[in-house]
């Protein structure tokens, strides 16, 4: 120990310390293209929107106020208009619903995954590493041939006699869950995997030993232990799925908004990019109460454990 | 000892079948994409027989020559800058005595990861807006590239700082006593052992940008098509196998290049 405390100080004499220095590249590039845009978002809320898109320089809080009033055009009144926080507890819902169905399908596949032999588990965890980086966008346009009128799925039950015309699935909330769903299924078994993947079965088979059925140790040994995974992966879930763009705007067809489309609208179609920015920090401020939660959950374990 | 066990404790009843289940649904969709990919008939749902012709359609058609040149472009410089700069942050980050702001520095880098991509895609069409306004200044397809290297760099950074963290401190301190300099223990030693890091980083640096779309597709101007935003713009309009062929290709790329990445690991923990 104090060999290597003794290296280690030398290491720092021969210009260890300059060594810090090589993480300048790194942040000064996500500093000014990373971190100075969110700051700039955050000032263009405050703005007044120019008409054609862009921003006038001029304080106002019109993007917050917009976002759950409509300023009467004759009379200046405030009115109530539920409209944008009727997306963000939809998406929310949305995104709530992929975790928890990702989650009952994700824990016992990497609990499956995590007790094969080491050669088997490293075919699984390719296996779902393949989707886990495959394009987003070709993947969910893969969903979208099947669930299509002509799709596989009605073409199929046509066939069979079962249905005389095509159930109507595409454009649908049906679709938007589904490909929330098979989008993310990947991100809650991986981080699921490497915690189970350390899960030390002498504690279960001690379980066992005292008479504990299956069930029980499931609930009260597995999954307790599990825990940090289950946590990284339900956030590894919820964050993308709450600010989901692709998914919608192809199941959905534009009609069915979640938050992420309704964001890049404000900057397409919409022309009002104070309101667009006002929207995704009101987003951003979601994902850090989720993170918030997990650091204190997290930090709570060490403490415990 | 006494009695033999009878029960496996590692098993769950139907863990198994939910595990084969998912693996099915993850490539179904997947698979009958890449079949129909193939069909002969110009409908994209309706089989109709075998052909490669689509995929020649697609290697003779410009508009997809040109979005896979920008689409190349891109994803290689962002490969490799933000392979780079994640290499030597890595070190920065590691090889170092802590440093006060060593956990800030994690965060920023750790950033691009934690922020929704359509947040950092609008914020970065915001950035790039105000500086062409105010200065006149525009990249071009650099306003692309910087992007894509800003969410880059997470990704190399990953496996890079992993291999750092798991290597043997001996041979480098070996190298140190016998008077090697820290430039030529980090060069002979050092780098040497980290190129699968490296590679690894490079390969998943290079897949994330090669698939990107949400960002692209906020930040690209005029002309600056790419592959991924080359398929969405025929997605609006009649499809043809030829759709199918070229997100095969995509697929194709990337199945590559995670295997590429998931060997170089594999081999490491042998």
């Amino acid at each position: 120990m104090s060999k290597a405390a003794s290296f280690e100080a030398q290491a720092v004499k021969t210009g260890a310390r300059r060594n810090r220095l090589l993480s300048l590249p790194a942040l000064i590039i996500i500093g000014i293209f990373g971190v100075l845009p969110l700051v700039i978002i955050c000032v263009y809320s405050f703005l007044a929107a120019a008409p054609y898109g862009g921003v006038q320089w001029q304080f106002s809080t019109d993007a917050y106020l917009n976002f759950l009033f409509q300023r009467d055009i004759f009379d200046d009144t405030l009115q109530f208009t539920p409209d944008f926080l009727i997306i963000y507890l939809r998406s929310f819902l949305f995104a709530v619903v992929t975790t928890v169905i990702c989650l009952l399908l994700g824990f016992p596949t990497a609990y499956f995954m995590a007790t094969r032999t080491p050669a088997q588990r490293n075919w699984w965890v390719l296996l779902i590493t393949i989707p886990f980086w495959s394009n987003l966008l070709v993947r969910t346009l893969a969903i979208m041939f099947i669930i299509r009128d002509e799709g596989l799925i009605n073409d199929a039950l046509m066939a069979l006699g079962v249905i005389d015309k095509p159930i109507t699935m595409l454009y649908t909330n049906f679709a938007i869950q589904l490909g929330l769903l098979y989008a993310f299924l990947p991100f809650m078994v991986l981080p699921l995997y490497s915690s189970l993947e350390k899960l030390d079965f002498r504690l279960v088979e001690a379980a066992y030993d005292l008479y504990a059925t299956r069930r029980q140790v499931l609930w009260r040994v597995i999954i307790p232990l599990s825990k940090p995974g289950i946590i990284a992966g339900c956030l590894l879930v919820f964050i993308p799925a709450l600010g989901a763009y692709v998914t919608p705007l192809i199941l959905g067809g534009g009609i069915h908004l979640m938050i992420g489309d309704l964001i890049a609208q404000q900057f397409g179609s919409g022309r009002n990019w104070p309101l667009g920015c006002a929207q995704a920090l009101i987003l951003m401020a979601a994902v850090l109460v989720a993170l918030f939660f997990y650091v204190r959950n997290t930090s709570g374990k060490m403490q415990h454990g | 000892m006494a009695e033999p066990r009878t029960i496996d404790i590692k098993d769950q009843p139907g863990f198994g079948t939910i595990a084969v289940i998912c693996v099915c649904v993850l490539y179904i969709p997947v698979l009958i994409l890449m079949i129909f990919s193939l069909n002969s008939g110009s409908l994209v749902t309706h089989w109709e027989g075998v052909t490669l012709g689509w995929y020649g359609s697609a290697f003779l058609n410009e508009e997809f020559h040109h979005a896979a040149r920008n689409t190349m472009i891109i994803s290689v410089t962002a490969t490799i800058v933000s392979t780079i700069c994640a290499t030597l942050a890595a070190i920065g980050m590691t090889r170092v005595k802590p440093w006060r702001g060593l956990a800030a520095a994690f965060m920023i880098i750790n950033l691009p990861l934690m922020v929704p991509e359509i947040i950092t895609a609008v914020a970065t069409l915001s950035f790039f807006a105000l500086i062409a306004g105010a200065f006149g200044l525009n990249f071009g397809i650099g306003n692309l590239i910087f992007a894509h290297i800003v969410f880059c760099i997470p990704f190399a950074y990953m496996p890079i700082r992993a291999r750092l963290e798991d290597m043997d401190l001996t041979l480098e301190y070996a190298a140190a006593d016998l008077y090697a300099t820290p430039w030529n223990t980090f060069r002979r030693i050092t780098l040497p052992l980290l190129v699968p890091g490296i590679m690894s980083g490079a390969a998943l640096a290079f897949i994330v940008s090669f698939d990107d779309f949400t960002i692209t597709q906020l930040v690209a101007g005029p002309g600056q098509t790419t592959l991924p935003l080359y398929i969405w713009n025929q997605i609006r309009r009649p499809m043809t196998p030829e759709i199918n062929a070229i997100s095969t290709i995509l697929l194709l790329v990337s199945i590559l290049f995670v295997s590429i990445s998931f060997l170089i690991a594999r081999r490491r923990a042998k």
